[in-house]
């Protein structure tokens, strides 16, 4: 699945960086109805999870009221070099998963 | 477990606190639908809710509710022993109360986080905050939306 990831390149040793995510995903409420009254099934991302080089440091539960394509930004010391990975989790079995690399100086 | 004095004086302190003034830390959950109190009671515990050091970023006025922009902050250090735990968003009138929780760590740096809502119907936002030492700060804002997000039909 398609997933936009920024995170700065460089950093210099103990910098906070914000580190903006987003990714594609219909977050169908599970509220809303056809036109002919059937109710349309909820099908949403529930859970991200950010790790830097392992280590779990920012994680969110996400509900229907996030909007389609769910945007996360958040902030983060950047301590050294190494890699940050993302994972979307969500209904129906959906996983997806992204990372980043980033050079500390 | 024994109780040690930390946790005593910490149990001392809130309950000092509460009892001093109860109508600053519960009339703002009271004011609010019993979905939303039930939902923030459920995150919050009995723990009382304090107004204050949380900035909730919003636009007042709000054309679309599918995506509305929404910036949360608190202003704290994020050291190892004063940091915020963790950031929680309510609404007052979607069909859910829940609209997402963000768990942050000393490491964060900054206590920010921004994403994207949808807004079913003109109401009011609130965003609260759990900081290290467990207390709970929050905010409340009023939103107008002129169309709504989440239980339109599907075309």
């Amino acid at each position: 699945m398609a997933a936009l990831i920024n995170v700065p390149a460089k950093a210099r040793r103990g910098e906070i960086i914000e580190i903006r995510t987003l990714t594609s995903h219909i977050m169908e409420t599970g509220f809303r109805h056809t036109a002919d009254g059937a109710l349309v099934p909820r099908d949403i991302i529930t859970s991200f999870t950010c790790r830097y080089n392992g280590t779990e440091i920012f994680r969110a539960d996400l509900f229907p009221a996030i909007a389609a394509n769910p945007y996360l930004s958040f902030f983060t010391v950047a301590k050294e070099s190494g890699k940050f990975e993302f994972e979307w989790i969500g209904d129906n079995g959906y996983s997806s998963s992204a990372s980043a690399s980033i050079t500390v100086e | 477990m024994p109780t040690t004095r930390r946790q005593f004086l910490n149990l001392a302190g809130s309950v000092t606190f509460a009892g001093t003034i109860p109508i600053v830390t519960l009339r703002p959950l009271e004011a609010t639908p019993a979905m939303l109190t039930a939902a923030i009671r459920n995150v919050v515990g009995e723990a009382p809710v304090r107004t204050g050091k949380v900035k909730l970023d919003i636009p007042p006025l709000v054309e679309n509710g599918n995506t509305v922009p929404l910036t949360v902050s608190i202003a704290s250090p994020m050291t190892a022993d004063d940091y915020v735990k963790s950031i929680h968003v309510f609404n007052e009138k979607n069909p859910q109360p829940n609209i997402g929780n963000f768990y942050l760590s000393p490491s964060s740096g900054r206590a920010q986080v921004s994403t994207r809502i949808r807004l079913a119907d003109t109401q009011k936002v609130v965003a609260i905050a759990r900081l290290s030492d467990d207390t709970f700060w929050q905010v409340t804002t009023e939103i107008v939306v002129t169309l709504a997000a989440c239980t339109e039909e599907m075309n």
